[in-house]
């Protein structure tokens, strides 16, 4: 077996065989990390050390019979957002450059009780501002199947990563698509869950009412094994739902039995690249080969998410990322004038482009004469939205649409018009403002060689039914068995 | 109604976000945020009488915690990432005014 | 020029739980070990996300209660967003248009003996920042400890008239939260401070109000600066509406801070363009909704709120309204001694003369709470019953109190006291048996001739040193009997 772009399942099947042990999966994922890396710029940090540490912890477990978690010996890359003790937490941002976290996020206490190996961090966009991971200060993700192209974002290099085979696993947060479009544009699975599914505690928020942490792997399997590992109530998130986990893996080869598959038939016009649309039309097609009833649901609201979403998400980032003031962490600017100017100075020389459209964009949204036409407004247009779910769902059981608006773009293609690369969040944002989980799985192929994804969303906390018709598409396609060819 | 952004009141949300931006920042910003907010009046076409604004995702209520102690980080930790410290404290410049 | 002073007042409480409003973080004022109480939650570290403490939140309804006010069914929280360097989130976790409680009311008598009612205009949960030292140099210091600590604001009506009322408000105020036992009020550490809205209302001669300006006097942490300020800026005030004519309306309302040192207030600088709150409805956090029941459950822990236990004291024991407010003044613990004291002993006002002067003054010479007192409530009361039955003088039981504060407490009983008063002949003789015999061996007596004399022909005053010698032959006897015995036995006038 070559260990590198292996399944989850494959890799436990071999570790628990003797086959192999979980230092050498560790150290082939390292060694392919050394090989590509390079090329695709995917990690900001590779943590070998620990990582065959930690790999070798589980083996002596393995050896003297000792319980295993259910992630005994699997790599995960971490996207760079999430906080890991004695780990630098830099979010892609200058202004974090030298973080170093004293606390774990929840999903990492949690990933180090299921025994995972943490093998790297990610690059993002900046605070997982962007959808293509070039508002990076560090560093510009490319896309494993044609470096030219943007892996997606924000949580571009997780998605780079599972796809270039340098992990089987990585966690990645979605606040309008961040896990989602770069799983689509990456040809991976990626699943944002319901909002409340998994603690945010330890995730630099970037809009809290919309952030959700969720897996990315290179098969449906994969993306529900994470989710069973890292799902659940959590005393520290008071958003968190407690509501019991589902054991994701073990329904996963159960089809649904006179599934609905809901169409917005809008979606499918005018904007959407006919390579996608012709994809996405054989999933539907596929779908109904299997038994399903596709039906047509409206969706009346939908054309106003984008505007909604970045008044919304602007609005609590300008608030959450007002902390990093160059006070008690992170970056403060060597020369000011007085406290004002050290605020501005270390604000303004650390932060990105994209950051301060937003924190100006949010702070001009909630300022005193305009937060009812705009903040307002937009939660009100927020619950319509919702409302529009709520009646699609009574209407079918899971929605299809794509991913984007087009496969992966050129890096650089989109980088001057901020409103052009807001536009194209249209299909996924809708489920962050409704709180509903959405999966992106691989749907195709352009004739140019990209992948093409496409997106399930399904009622709040139905992750069951969400992956099992996933897997249903799964089995009946090989697009996910494919991989790309890295150069060395 | 449509708002029209000068650079001066560009310039004011600037300073309410503590954002020291050049010149050419200044422009551009005025250029982008003008062009993202004509995009979003398209809100007012909503109809929203008789909405009730929804701030949360999922709207769950009393959400509380026991009054009981929780490890703290120890003060070596709570500096660690400090810009400036004498070991004890955060520094910062002489305050004379407010922020 | 005829004018009146217009106060409102907000005042911030600390609460008392054991951790802070929003992590399992210890609440403890602990300025010795800067930045020893903190944890990601403390310290807004990135990631980090606030969960409600419910016995906050608990205690914070019940101060609205106390206060008499509506008690909200349904409330948020929301970010308060400004910079400092004492505040690390860059917002403050408040509450804006939805106030846990709102429309309540203190009542307080001011020095003419009135009753005044307080408006309360709301009070809301929120968290407290951290502190700010500016010791000189070139750097001011921050110490996060105070940082999410639980605090109730309590905005008053500004229905308060003059300085003294300003004060009289903080002093019912702060028995009301000791009573409810929700804050340890302490100023010095500053678990309870106050800023001042003050402005005039100047009566001209054709009968016309004129509104002077707001001014806000921030930050004062003890009720003789609350007094202070309000006096002086009633005089600046006046003296600046002289001067400038300005009127409410015409400037931006001025913040000021308070020099102590100099009793002056001074302008704040302030920005104004540079803030601007932003509030909205914290992401972070679920509303809260509560039902009848519950609100009902927790009014039921309130206990006898000062005001009440100052009416029934006063009913009970026929006590002026001066004596039962500086019982009820001192705390609960000192009310229930004196209410212990009073029954019994059967006479509250003998049991107020004792509690407020002998026992009040030994607490504050010994620097005793009443908790550490080594005369129980029960044996004090046994004592002054046997003053209030005639059988012993106030002096004779002032002499065993002194003599019982000598003794280890394990010995102060009522058999100790007992034994005090043999000892010390302090019972006085009630059989008048043996009175009559002491008169007969003084009217005998040929030397008290002319004093008797003086007394039958209506020299009263010449009684005196009659009574001396009657008492001499006694162990103790109350002189008024004795004086009324000889007056009898005399006869004449």
């Amino acid at each position: 077996m070559t260990i590198a772009g292996a399944t989850t399942a494959d890799l436990m099947a071999a570790v628990a065989s003797g086959e192999t042990t979980a230092v050498e999966v560790a150290q082939a994922f390292l060694d392919r990390i050394e090989a590509h890396d390079g090329s695709i710029d995917a990690f900001l940090h590779v943590s070998k050390e620990n990582a065959l540490a930690q790999a070798a912890e589980v083996d002596t477990k393995r050896r003297s019979g000792q319980p295993l978690g259910k992630l005994a010996g699997l790599p995960i890359a971490i996207k760079d957002n999430l906080c890991t003790k004695g780990e630098p937490t830099t979010c892609s941002s200058r202004m974090l450059e030298k973080f170093v976290s004293p606390y774990d996020a929840t999903v990492i206490e949690r990933l180090r009780a299921a025994d995972a190996v943490l093998i790297g961090r990610t690059n993002l966009d900046e605070f997982a501002m962007g959808s293509s991971t070039e508002n990076s200060a560090f560093k510009t993700t490319r896309n494993p199947w044609n470096v030219a192209h943007a892996p997606g974002g924000s949580s571009g290099g997780s998605a780079a990563a599972v796809a270039a085979g340098m992990a089987p696993l990585a966690l990645g947060s979605d606040t309008g698509g961040s896990i989602r479009q770069p799983a689509g544009f990456c040809g991976v699975v990626g699943l944002k869950p319901t909002y409340g599914r998994v603690s945010r505690y330890g995730l630099v928020a970037f809009a809290s009412s919309l952030d959700q942490i969720g897996p990315m792997a290179n098969d449906v399997h994969g993306a529900a094994l994470l989710l069973e590992a890292i799902a659940g109530g959590d005393p520290l998130d008071s958003t968190c739902l407690p509501e019991a986990v589902p054991s994701y893996t073990s329904t996963l080869e159960e089809p649904i039995a006179g599934l609905r598959i809901g169409v917005v038939r809008s979606h499918y016009g005018e904007g959407l690249d006919a390579e996608v649309n012709a994809a996405l039309q054989r999933a539907i097609e596929q779908y109904e080969d299997m038994g399903a009833t596709i039906v047509d649901v409206e969706m009346p609201h939908q054309q106003y998410s984008v505007a909604t979403y970045y008044v919304i998400a602007p609005c609590e980032a300008s608030s959450n990322l007002a902390r990093y003031d160059g006070i008690h962490y992170g970056y403060r600017a060597p020369q000011f004038d007085d406290m004002i100017d050290l605020y501005a100075r270390s604000r303004g020389e650390a932060f990105g482009a994209e950051v301060k459209r937003r924190i100006m964009l949010g702070t001009f949204a909630l300022s005193a004469g305009y937060a009812d036409q705009y903040y307002n407004k937009a939660l009100k247009v927020r619950r319509l939205i919702r409302r529009d779910f709520d009646k699609a769902f009574e209407q079918c059981d899971v929605i299809l649409t794509p991913i984007a608006p087009t496969p992966a773009f050129k890096i650089g293609e989109m980088a001057d018009d901020p409103l052009a690369m807001y536009l194209s969040d249209i299909f996924t944002i809708g489920a962050n403002l409704a709180g509903v989980p959405g999966i992106s799985l691989p749907a195709g192929f352009s004739s140019s060689g990209l992948p093409i994804g496409m997106q399930l969303l399904a009622p709040a906390l139905q992750e069951e039914r969400l992956l099992r018709v996933a897997r249903m598409f799964e089995r009946a396609t090989d697009w996910h068995t494919r991989r790309p060819q890295l150069s060395t | 109604m449509s708002v029209q952004l000068s650079r001066d009141d560009v310039a004011k949300v600037a300073l309410l976000s503590r954002l020291k931006l050049d010149d050419g920042e200044l422009d551009r910003m005025t250029e982008q945020l003008g062009a993202i907010l004509g995009y979003v009046e398209r809100l007012s076409e909503v109809d929203t009488e008789g909405i009730e604004p929804m701030a949360h995702a999922v709207e769950r209520t009393n959400v509380f915690r026991a009054d009981v102690e929780t490890p703290m980080l120890p003060r070596e930790a709570a500096l660690s990432n400090a810009p400036k410290t004498d070991g004890q404290y955060f520094l910062v410049p002489q305050i004379f005014d407010a922020g | 020029m005829k004018y009146t002073t217009i106060i409102g007042l907000e005042v911030h409480v600390q609460l008392l739980t054991r951790t802070k409003l929003f992590s399992g973080c210890v609440n403890r004022f602990n300025p010795d070990a800067p930045n020893s109480q903190t944890d990601p939650v403390t310290l807004g570290l990135p990631g980090s996300l606030p969960v409600m403490n419910a016995e906050a939140f608990r205690l914070a309804v019940k101060v609205g209660m106390a206060l008499n006010c509506e008690i909200a069914r349904f409330t948020k929280w929301d970010r308060k967003q400004y910079y400092y360097p004492d505040l690390p989130k860059a917002y403050q976790i408040s509450q804006y248009d939805l106030p846990l409680c709102s429309d309540g009311f203190l009542d307080i008598t001011n020095a003419e003996g009135e009753t005044r009612r307080i408006g309360i205009i709301r009070a809301h949960l929120e968290e407290d920042a951290g502190k700010n030292l500016h010791e000189g140099g070139s750097d001011s210091k921050v110490d996060l400890n105070r940082a999410g600590t639980p605090l109730v604001e309590i905005v008053s009506q500004p229905d308060l008239r003059s300085a003294a009322e300003a004060k009289q408000y903080l002093e019912e105020l702060k028995l009301l939260l000791t009573y409810l036992a929700v804050s340890d009020c302490n100023m010095q550490e500053g678990s309870l401070r106050c800023d001042v809205n003050i402005n005039l209302h100047v009566h001209t001669d054709d009968g016309h109000n004129i509104p002077t300006p707001i001014v806000e006097v921030k930050n004062l942490n003890s009720f003789r600066g609350v007094e202070m300020a309000c006096e002086y800026e009633t005089k600046r005030q006046i003296e600046d509406f002289q001067k400038t004519g300005q009127r409410l309306g015409d400037v931006p309302k001025q913040t000021r801070g308070w020099d102590l040192a100099r009793g002056v207030s001074y302008p704040l600088r302030s920005k104004e363009e540079a803030s601007d709150y932003r509030y909205f409805p914290d992401p972070d956090l679920a509303p809260v909704t509560v039902t009848g029941e519950w609100l009902d459950e927790v009014r039921e822990t309130l206990g006898e709120l000062p005001a009440a236990r100052r009416d029934r004291l006063g009913d009970a024991w026929q006590l002026s309204q001066y004596d039962a407010s500086v019982i009820i003044t001192q705390g609960q613990d000192v009310a229930d001694y004196y209410e212990t004291v009073a029954q019994t002993c059967g006479d509250g006002k003998q049991a107020a003369n004792w509690v407020t002067q002998d026992v009040l003054r030994e607490l504050n010479e010994r620097k005793l709470s009443i908790a550490q007192f080594p005369i129980p409530a029960t044996v004090l009361g046994n004592l002054l019953n046997r003053v209030v039955a005639g059988e012993m003088t106030v002096k004779g039981a002032r002499e065993v109190f002194t003599t019982l504060l000598e003794l280890p407490a394990d010995q102060v009983t009522d058999a100790t006291v007992e034994q005090i008063i043999t000892d010390k002949g302090l019972l006085l003789v009630t059989d008048t048996g043996e009175v009559d015999k002491a008169i007969d061996l003084v009217l005998a007596d040929p030397k008290h001739e002319k004093a008797i004399a003086d007394v039958r022909g209506g020299k009263q005053q010449a009684v005196g040193p009659l009574i001396g010698n009657v008492m001499k032959h006694l162990k103790g006897a109350d002189p008024k009997a004795v004086r009324t015995r000889l007056l009898e036995r005399i006869g004449g006038a």
